[in-house]
């Protein structure tokens, strides 16, 4: 077994280079028992032999006498397979992990292609220790198991409206522009075997049916491909929505052709009649995708509705219905990847108002995880099966595929986008076209509908094979490795991080309805009246069946400020009580530099606030604990590589040695500004405590403990609190300091919502009076970290997907 | 008129013979006769929108009793959008057009800012239609907003400074990143005369 030390190349900084090393090391030899172990599947009875050897030769030296006990066997059919699945996933992980340890090695080049390289390699020593290569990218393992993870992934987190907004482009890319591309290869293909005729006796047999065949196998833009290189170079919005969708939506028109086109190929004819069954065909297959994934969707909704008692199995409801809505469109042939789309399209809106936050943490997980170790296994299979694969290479055809692709590509996208724009509001750019044409890779799809081609009916199968494998590696290397730096050079535009304010979210939703108006007013119905009518519809009818309890009332922008208090509440809490600003820019401006001044109002005031009905009580409180420990930061989560660790783990040590400072920045914390206000427990249960800014003016809401002034405070309630000088009641953080009986209540008040609810916020905090004449160090320490423990949260980063509703 | 109106004209004078629309467009009640804009929780604001001189851009202000097809196409013309050949300069014009607009609509007393008062409002007709429960949250929604607003633009105030409204300027600071020119657009060039109807015919 080579050793890998002596590979190891002083490459990068030399810091980490041992840990490195010894990595690597240790990941090549887990990769040579891997191909010892994956190439002796196909042998499993060498084992078998082994031992019976092994008895015979006792019995025969024993002479009759009993075979021992054996005190150890080796029975390795018993676990292979299981056994076998295990180390490939096992592989690809430690491939990802090994490739982001070398940090200029996945700058330059994607990670797809240093997979596939490692599948080549894998297969190659497979071959060389002799074995054969199991057939990996078995078609029904690819179809069933390798592609739902990643279709569900994109389609539940999706992103609704960039999608609904370019839905005509995506549609007119997606089959037109496939359908040009798959008649305009296998024609030209077909023209090139008709011409080369005379020279080479192999392509001499092609007939125009398999061409088109060929074209339409290889036509197709493969999401896989396009997630796993697109991730990686932060396009903007608009032309990832336009390449990733035309990826997704073509799956109808290729089902469509493969089965069309194979169907006939034996026969010889393609008839008018067939074409018409054809587009038929193809009308039935996308809009029954669509529409058997909407019904699972509706019914996962359904049944999230009745799940708060049972809240640890949210997520497999999503996960199953999700899959058997992808089984029951292949059942029918039927577009199984637009059902999965549709299922997690429908479906999330009212799942996430149903589940719990824990929940909806491990949906995102788990999809993310599945879907990575989907796409890991899925180049690295690729690899492996080229090495495999029965290869028939035909120069002339393997070209001429290859620079056709290129071509058709080009055309097709030039042409359609002259027609588009004259559409579009916003038009396409010369630079967004050859963005967009550049991105048309090919993946693992394509080779796998060309795998499942049978060799009776198609001589040509080991040459079309090859050629799908020449094409994709090509798309995937050249294309793959060079669009990073194209993107770069052409100055595209890049994917905006910044935050969605609260001003952004009311005008848009203020342009929605101006818009509306306006179309009415004209008497037009266009998009915005369509929008308006379906929004409404989902309002009245569709949220009152599938969202539990009062979220089902809740307006879009009132979810949307609550889910931007809560995680300005949790910065706050966790920057260690202000001294990280929540907003970029630091700013002294508060509350009372809004409102109008006015007299200060007499100090005993006796307040008697309105009570809050009930039911709205507990849902604030349900909202606010279901929320408290959700996200902070707000990327896409389209980008499988920023789900962003957890920044308590990271900055741990800060918070101890910003522990020190928070006492003497009490003044500080007074300058915050911060409008939060988080709504608080009624009269007769404790008080919910929240993040406190003691700003220490007559806005401030102190909660009712704190009864040392003589402001009566009766129950800090959420909206309608109206104190005199008709100020809102701010958050206020406060944690810092360990005299404000503040920071038990913070502990408290889980601890209370642990008991009650049970909802998942475990906490073991102990109460105990905080005593403000204990050193106050070590007080606060652990008072501030045992909160940072009971807010901390593997929670993956917020994405705007998940404050856009259904239909914004 | 100006020069501006001459070019909006030009395109709707087909447009206005061939639905037949007469001079006198018509009063408010007129549109608010339209049954369509019940469910539009902005109704009111965007009738007035219609009425108020000052978008007409003569500098003048107050409201019109009645408008005619000329006030109706200058409102309507803020709502164009951009084409390919649209310079940058014309975006950055059209742009402003189209926020100063939007202001018109917040800036309902017409001081050149957006008070508190003027933006909790914006906030209350936006929740209009969510009942009890969105009033309360208005509030609190409109403050949380101001504030942002302030502490974007004048980020260091001290403690007994108090900020007037949103002005001009800010308002265009903080909507920057909405890219208005291509969003507030509305199709009707291209549309079908055939689906358009005047305002005043029931539809």
């Amino acid at each position: 077994m080579p050793t890998g030390s002596g590979w190891l190349s002083p490459a990068g900084s030399g810091r980490s280079l041992p840990g490195r090393g010894l990595l690597l090391l240790t990941v090549l030899v887990l990769l040579e028992g891997t191909v010892f172990r994956l190439g002796a599947a196909s042998t499993p009875d060498v084992s078998g032999h082994d031992t019976k050897d092994h008895h015979k030769a006792t019995a025969i030296g024993h002479n009759s006498t009993k075979k021992a006990f054996p005190v150890l066997d080796l029975d390795y059919g018993h676990i292979q397979t299981p056994f076998e699945i295990s180390l490939w996933v096992l592989l690809a992980s430690l491939m990802k992990l090994g490739f982001h340890l070398i940090p200029r090695l996945s700058g330059i080049v994607p990670e797809s292609c240093l997979l596939i390289v490692v599948g080549l390699l894998v297969g190659g020593l497979i071959k060389i220790a002799g074995e054969k290569v199991p057939p990996v990218l078995d078609s029904r393992l690819f179809f069933l198991c390798l592609l739902p993870p990643i279709i569900l992934d994109a389609g539940y987190f999706l992103p609704i409206r960039p999608f609904m907004e370019n839905l005509g482009t995506i549609l007119i890319f997606a089959v037109v522009g496939t359908l040009w591309n798959a008649f305009f290869i296998g024609g030209l293909l077909y023209a090139v075997c008709q011409i080369q005729t005379g020279n080479s006796s192999e392509l001499n047999g092609l007939g125009l049916l398999p061409c088109l065949l060929f074209g339409s196998i290889i036509s197709a833009v493969d999401p896989v491909a396009v997630l796993a290189v697109f991730e990686e170079i932060h396009i903007n919005e608009l032309l990832h929505i336009l390449v990733f969708g035309e990826s997704l939506l073509n799956d109808a028109v290729t089902v469509v052709l493969y089965h069309l086109f194979e169907e006939y190929s034996g026969v010889g004819t393609v008839t008018v009649m067939d074409g018409f069954l054809g587009i038929i065909s193809f009308l039935v297959v996308a809009l029954g995708g669509v529409l058997v994934g909407a019904i699972y969707g509706i019914l996962a909704a359904f049944t999230s509705r009745f799940t708060s008692h049972t809240r640890v199995i949210e997520p497999l409801f999503v996960f199953v219905y999700s899959y058997i809505a992808y089984l029951s469109a292949e059942m029918f042939h039927l577009s199984g990847i637009m059902a999965l789309i549709a299922c997690g399209a429908v479906m999330r809106p009212y799942v996430e108002a149903n589940i719990s936050h824990k929940s909806h943490t491990t949906i995102k997980y788990f999809l993310k995880m599945w879907s990575s170790v989907s796409e890991t296994l899925i180049f690295i299979f690729l690899g492996v099966a080229t090495v495999d694969g029965p290869h028939f290479w035909n120069w002339t055809f393997v070209t001429v595929t290859v620079i056709l692709c290129l071509v058709a590509r080009v055309i097709g996208v030039v042409g359609l986008t002259y027609i588009i724009n004259k559409f579009r509001i916003v038009k396409l750019t010369t630079k967004d076209q050859f963005i967009i044409a550049y991105g048309g890779l090919r993946g693992a799809i394509a080779f796998s509908l060309g795998f499942l081609l049978k060799e009776d009916h198609f001589p040509e199968r080991n040459m079309f094979l090859t050629a799908i494998i020449t094409v994709i590696f090509f798309t995937v290397f050249v294309q793959g490795m060079t669009i990073k730096p194209l993107v770069e050079l052409l100055a595209v535009k890049k994917k905006q991080e910044a935050k969605r304010s609260i001003n952004e979210e009311i005008h848009t939703q203020f342009l929605d309805h101006l818009l509306t108006g306006i179309e009415d007013i004209c008497g037009h119905y266009g998009h915005h009246h369509w929008k308006d009518k379906l929004n409404r519809f989902n309002k009245k009818y569709v949220k009152k069946c599938l969202i539990a309890g009062e979220r089902s009332k809740e307006p879009q922008l009132i979810a949307f400020y609550h889910k931007m208090e809560m995680k300005q509440a949790i910065q706050l809490v966790e920057s260690g009580g202000g001294v990280k600003m929540p907003s970029a820019m630091p700013s002294t401006v508060s509350m009372q530099n809004i409102q109008p001044k006015k007299l200060p109002p007499p100090k005993t005031v006796e307040r008697a606030l309105p009570q809050l009905p009930k039911g709205r009580e507990e849902e604030i409180r349900k909202i606010l604990r279901s929320n408290l420990q959700r996200t902070r930061q707000r990327l896409h989560s389209y980008n499988r590589h920023t789900l962003v660790a957890d920044p308590y783990e990271d900055g741990f040590d800060k918070f101890i040695l910003k522990k020190q400072k928070i006492i003497e920045l009490e003044n500080k914390i007074k300058e915050m500004n911060n409008y939060l206000t988080v709504p608080a427990a009624p009269t007769d249960s404790p008080t919910m405590s929240r993040a406190r800014l003691a700003s220490g003016k007559e806005t401030d809401f102190k909660p009712a403990q704190q009864q040392k002034e003589s402001k009566i405070c009766p129950d800090p309630q959420a909206f309608s609190v109206k104190p005199d000088s008709d100020s809102v009641p701010i958050i206020q953080v406060d944690l810092a300091s360990p005299q404000s009986p503040d920071t038990v209540n913070v502990m408290d008040e889980f601890r209370r919502a642990d008991q009650e609810e049970n909802q998942g916020l475990m906490m073991r905090c102990p109460r105990g009076p905080s005593e403000p004449k204990k050193s106050e160090d070590t007080e606060g320490a652990r008072d501030q970290q045992k909160l940072m423990r009971c807010l901390s949260d593997p929670g993956p980063s917020a994405d705007e997907d998940e404050d856009e509703p259904f239909l914004p | 008129m100006g020069a501006s109106q001459a070019r909006t004209e030009h395109p709707y004078q087909d447009l206005m013979d061939k639905t037949g629309c007469n001079d006198m467009f018509g009063s408010k009640e007129d549109l608010a006769s339209i049954p369509a804009l019940d469910n539009n929780p902005l109704r009111k604001q965007i009738i007035t929108a219609f009425f108020d001189k000052r978008n007409q851009h003569e500098n003048q202000v107050g409201f019109f009793e009645e408008i005619g097809f000329e006030q109706f196409v200058m409102v309507m013309s803020h709502f164009r959008a951009p084409t390919l050949k649209t310079s940058e300069e014309e975006r950055e014009v059209m742009r402003k057009e189209k926020l100063r607009f939007l202001f018109n609509m917040h800036d309902t007393d017409n001081d050149g800012t957006i008070t508190l008062e003027e933006y909790r409002k914006v906030v209350e007709e936006l929740l209009s239609k969510s009942g009890a429960l969105g009033l309360e949250a208005a509030k609190a929604i409109a403050d949380a907003a101001m504030l942002e607003v302030a502490s974007t633009n004048v980020p260091h105030m001290a403690p007994d400074d108090f900020y007037e409204g949103i002005t001009f300027e800010h308002f265009e600071q903080i909507l920057k990143g909405l890219e208005m020119e291509t969003r507030m657009h509305i199709r009707f060039l291209d549309v079908d005369t055939t689906t358009m109807r005047c305002g005043k015919t029931t539809s």
